[in-house]
């Protein structure tokens, strides 16, 4: 058992090595009156993405997400990154934590 | 102003979880409240500093900066909660049984102190800068501020208050199940928080997710349901961790494992010889 995991994590971290030389692909993602727009992201399985946030509202805003494990504070008026993947598909839904009534979206991987 | 509450209870609960646990196993070192509060001190002097100044550090290596800081900032406060964890299993004990005057306990108990320092110090400046940046965003776009402070004030009190639990829940503790306990404890804080860094340096893609997720244990519990937020700061659990952030994880608990038995061991090898001679 312990030892498939290992090999699980060796072999995986080939993969990646493999994909990381591979271009990231970027997507933009706008914050505005604590919207996402797009708020919904299509992405490919098995890549590694980044997201380039552009908050454009005077608050500050973090971008959360529990299944994609990500957590990033964005200042007002100002731009962050986040890389995601490679996933698995699936929906991977994020929110702004600061105004997470609002601020709702969701990553599709296909 | 409830909205608000939440958010700063949120940010606040690992610090005050840390704080806790870390003040009641220095809690019979003299001088230990002086130390504390300055650590309180400085670590909400650099939020508010780091709140200011941070837009050039989230600029900073490609807009990585505050991954990267983060980082860096949690990889401190490993070794500093292994080495407190290491120290209470092996010096700290004998030291708590015997005169708490000798010169000896005091040069142990003021490393102990420094340590202290620097571990509140960094829980308050990570989750200080953010609740910060949130409450001044907040009130420079004009919104309510009054039922803004307040609910940061609910926030704040409330994971000031579960903080309190657990340091006085420890403290009742018999006095073995305690060294044990906040030992243990501590190791697990401690792994956590490297299971974290592995986190940080992943999201700025400096290291291989491996494995992603290694499990998924997001329909059992959450770490978004407040038993799993307790969780994650006390044990580091995580609901879909990566595989480099169990390989963290792990390590620092086996690391502190050990220098643990090997200290033990040395100790008790330096014993035997002063009995012979």
């Amino acid at each position: 058992m312990k030892q498939s995991i290992l090999l699980q994590i060796i072999l995986s971290g080939f993969l990646y090595s493999s994909l990381v030389s591979a271009e990231t692909l970027e997507y933009e993602i706008t914050i505005k009156n604590h919207l996402f727009s797009p708020s919904e992201i299509t992405i490919e399985s098995g890549k590694k993405v980044v997201l380039m946030i552009d908050n454009q509202d005077a608050t500050a805003e973090e971008f959360e997400s529990y299944p994609l494990n990500r957590e990033k504070l964005i200042r007002g008026k100002s731009r962050a990154k986040v890389f995601i993947g490679p996933l698995k598909p699936g929906r991977y839904p994020f929110f702004g934590e600061f105004f997470h009534e609002t601020a709702q979206g969701m990553i599709i991987v296909k | 102003m409830f909205e608000t509450a939440i958010i700063v209870f949120r940010e606040i609960l690992e610090a005050a979880i840390v704080i806790g646990v870390i003040a009641a196993a220095t809690q019979a070192i003299p001088n230990r409240n002086k130390w504390l509060l300055a650590g309180i001190f400085l670590g909400l002097l650099g939020a508010v500093l780091l709140a200011y100044l941070g837009s050039e550090l989230s600029d900073f290596a490609d807009g990585l900066g505050q991954e990267l800081f983060n980082a860096g900032v949690v990889s401190i406060a490993v070794v500093m909660l292994a080495w407190q964890t290491i120290w209470m299993s092996t010096r700290g004990a004998s030291i708590s049984k015997d005169a708490k005057s000798t010169g000896l306990a005091i040069k142990e108990g003021q490393k102990a102190l420094s340590v202290l320092l620097v571990i509140v110090g960094v829980a308050i400046l990570r989750e200080g800068s953010e609740i910060v940046i949130f409450l001044y965003g907040i009130s420079a776009s004009g919104a309510q501020a009054n039922s803004m402070l307040l609910g940061g004030g609910i926030g704040l009190l409330s994971g000031v208050l579960v903080g309190f639990i657990i340091y006085t829940g420890l403290l009742h503790l018999p006095v073995r199940l305690f060294f044990k306990g906040t030992a243990i404890l501590i190791a697990f804080l401690s792994a956590g928080m490297a299971s974290q860094a592995a986190n940080y340096l992943v999201q700025a893609n400096k290291i291989p997710a491996l494995v992603s997720p290694l499990w998924d244990l997001s329909s059992v519990l959450p770490n978004a349901s407040l038993l799993g937020s307790f969780l994650q700061t006390l044990l580091g659990y995580n609901a879909r961790p990566d595989g480099i952030q169990v390989v963290f994880y792990v390590v620092t608990l086996l690391t502190i494992f050990f220098a643990i038995k090997w200290l033990n061991h040395q100790n008790k090898r330096l014993t035997r010889k002063d009995a012979m001679s």
